[in-house]
């Protein structure tokens, strides 16, 4: 079923294209030795250059460019070995030069594809337009003066890499799970943190709407939304207002706007009306970059392994549904995580241990699997517990929120808590007898033909083992003394 | 190519440049003076040419990923019209 908006004429298609800014990770920036690192004091990351004194001259971060290419090879991106720096010009407190050092004709990074996955477990492809690099500008604080804006120059020249896809994406969800998915592989790749929340990621996301089967109509740009959620909300948000424009018998002008989150609603920027006009031109100060093929043949090489990949080893290697697979891999340090655990051990089990239990104890907790109070060996050992029948699934539940608590490993746990299973078949005899004597009622019932019942005898002896019986064990004894 | 004086006027707009009405023709010819000039360039058969970005056939020269300038906010901040404790003060420009 594909996405529609129902107006009062009809159905309305929504098409998205997103473009995407990436902070990368790099310790000097792109084109000065000052500092990348986040949060530091105002203006000390700032060199001459990022200030833009006359004179200064820019030199390209051979790191910048390397992370440019590991990302355009983790989109199958084609690397374009010669590209060139163009002047962006416009102007802006932040922007200390009064134009920004992009890419325009000639990006790094041509045309790829990356691989959304629905809800419904199918996957589409999404191409990529291009992928160029580009300085970031400074930051612009609007709340300590009532009449000035105050300019902190730190991030001003760190490394960008804009991410353009094709208008391929019909829906707030395909969005959702383009920008999840592209964070996953730039998160894989090491080279940009994806962190929206910090502003090291952050879309421009162009919308448009039509009715089926009709060619493009104009599109809007909804400028920094900073959050998944946020994208997919404006998208709607706008792809109606644009519905009543069309409906109502007017025309969507192409424009700059903004999304306002508190109204759940997008507001145009009328001050950008002239801001499409940056009048680029190649940099004087730099020369065509360059690249050479052996460096990124190496640079291939040393990619790690990409979530897609993953995911389909995940599927075949332990025979993984489509869903866990992609749950898994979604962070590099969970799949990390679940391979330790299911190493040797039933993978599904662990699959399940690691996306149930596991995961639950650290949303309750507020840690990250960095910081998980249980690691993957002792997840590991827990499992082996119950496969060698030291204890039953259900005290297992138990052992494990101990785990959680203490951090002790789970062997501790079940001595110090004495958990062990009974397997000893006098005491499990015993038990059951214990509850059929005090049940001589339902005993009959059963007896009668309620073999519901059964499940409420099982439950019983549980109790009164203190959930430690072995249940195949309890079952048939149970059977044997009720027949 | 002729610049007619509405587009004298919206380059004028886009470098911040204050013009005032009676200079208009005089930068018109200017412009068209310098454009005029620059078109004899078309004259040259290029076909087939690949173009020249600088004059040094070289390779960019790229530098190594370390950290080795900044930390001077007092120097950075020397040239700023007006200055706010560690910050650049500039009047407020907001959406």
């Amino acid at each position: 079923m594909s996405y529609t908006i129902e107006g009062e004429t009809g159905l309305w298609e929504v098409v998205i294209g997103m473009e995407v800014h990436a902070q990368v990770i790099s310790r000097a920036k792109l084109f000065s030795g000052a500092a990348t690192d986040f949060g530091g004091d105002p203006n000390t990351q700032v060199s001459f250059v990022d200030a833009a004194f006359p004179g200064m001259l820019p030199v390209i971060n051979r790191e910048c460019v390397a992370q440019a290419i590991r990302t355009g090879l983790g989109l199958n991106a084609h690397i374009n070995v010669v590209s060139r720096f163009d002047r962006k010009n416009y102007f802006y407190a932040d922007l200390p030069a009064g134009y920004q050092i992009s890419q325009y004709q000639h990006p790094i990074v041509g045309s790829g594809t990356i691989e959304i996955e629905l809800a419904d477990c199918s996957t589409k492809p999404i191409g990529v337009t291009r992928l160029h690099v580009e300085q970031d500008a400074g930051k612009s604080l609007h709340d300590q003066h009532p009449t000035k804006s105050y300019i902190d120059l730190n991030r001003a020249g760190v490394a960008l890499m804009e991410i353009v896809s094709e208008p391929d994406l019909r829906s707030p969800e395909e969005a959702g799970a383009y920008l999840r998915k592209l964070r996953t592989i730039l998160r894989y790749l090491g080279t940009c943190d994806g962190n929206m929340e910090e502003g090291s990621m952050r879309a421009d996301v162009n919308v448009s709407v039509r009715k089926h089967g009709e060619p493009f109509r104009t599109r809007c740009e909804v400028k920094n939304v900073n959050s998944v959620r946020f994208v997919m909300q404006a998208i709607e948000a706008e792809a109606r207002r644009q519905i009543q424009v069309w409906e109502s018998g007017g025309i969507v002008e192409q424009e700059t706007r903004l999304f306002d989150a508190g109204r759940g609603a997008t507001r145009s920027m009328r001050t950008k009306e002239d801001a499409h006009d940056y009048r680029y031109f190649p940099d004087p100060d730099l020369l065509p970059l360059v690249l050479d093929e052996a460096w990124i043949e190496e640079l291939k090489a040393t990619l790690p392994e990409l979530p897609d990949a993953k995911r389909r080893r995940f599927m075949e290697q332990y025979g993984l549904p489509a869903y866990d697979a992609g749950v898994l891999v979604a962070e590099q340090a969970t799949a990390e995580f679940y391979e330790t655990v299911a190493k040797g051990r039933d993978a599904k089990l662990a699959a399940n241990w690691v996306m149930g239990d596991f995961f639950a104890a650290l949303n309750r907790t507020g840690r990250t699997i960095e910081t998980s109070p249980v690691s993957a060996a002792s997840l590991g050992k827990l499992l082996d517990l119950m496969a060698d029948g030291t204890i039953n699934g259900r005290i297992a539940k138990e052992v494990f929120e101990a785990m959680v608590d203490t951090g002790d490993e789970p062997a501790i746990i079940v001595e110090k808590k004495g958990l062990r299973q009974v397997t000893d078949a006098g005491a499990i005899d015993e038990a059951v007898d214990k509850v059929l004597a005090a049940n001589a009622e339902k005993v009959a019932q059963y007896k009668s033909g309620k073999e519901r019942l059964f499940g409420f005898f099982v439950g019983q002896v549980m109790k009164a083992m203190a959930g430690k019986g072995n249940p195949a064990l309890v079952n048939e004894a149970l059977r044997r003394k009720l027949s | 190519m002729a610049l007619d004086p509405a587009t004298v006027r919206r380059i004028v707009t886009l470098a911040r440049i204050r013009l005032e009405d009676a200079e208009v023709p005089r930068i018109q010819s200017e412009l068209n003076g310098i454009i005029g000039w620059i078109e004899q360039l078309n004259e040259v058969d290029i076909d087939g040419v690949e173009p020249l970005t600088g004059a040094a056939q070289m390779a960019l020269k790229m530098r190594d990923d370390a950290v080795t300038d900044g930390g001077y906010p007092d120097k950075v901040l020397s040239n700023a019209p007006e200055r706010a404790g560690p910050f650049y003060a500039v009047p407020k420009v907001v959406e």
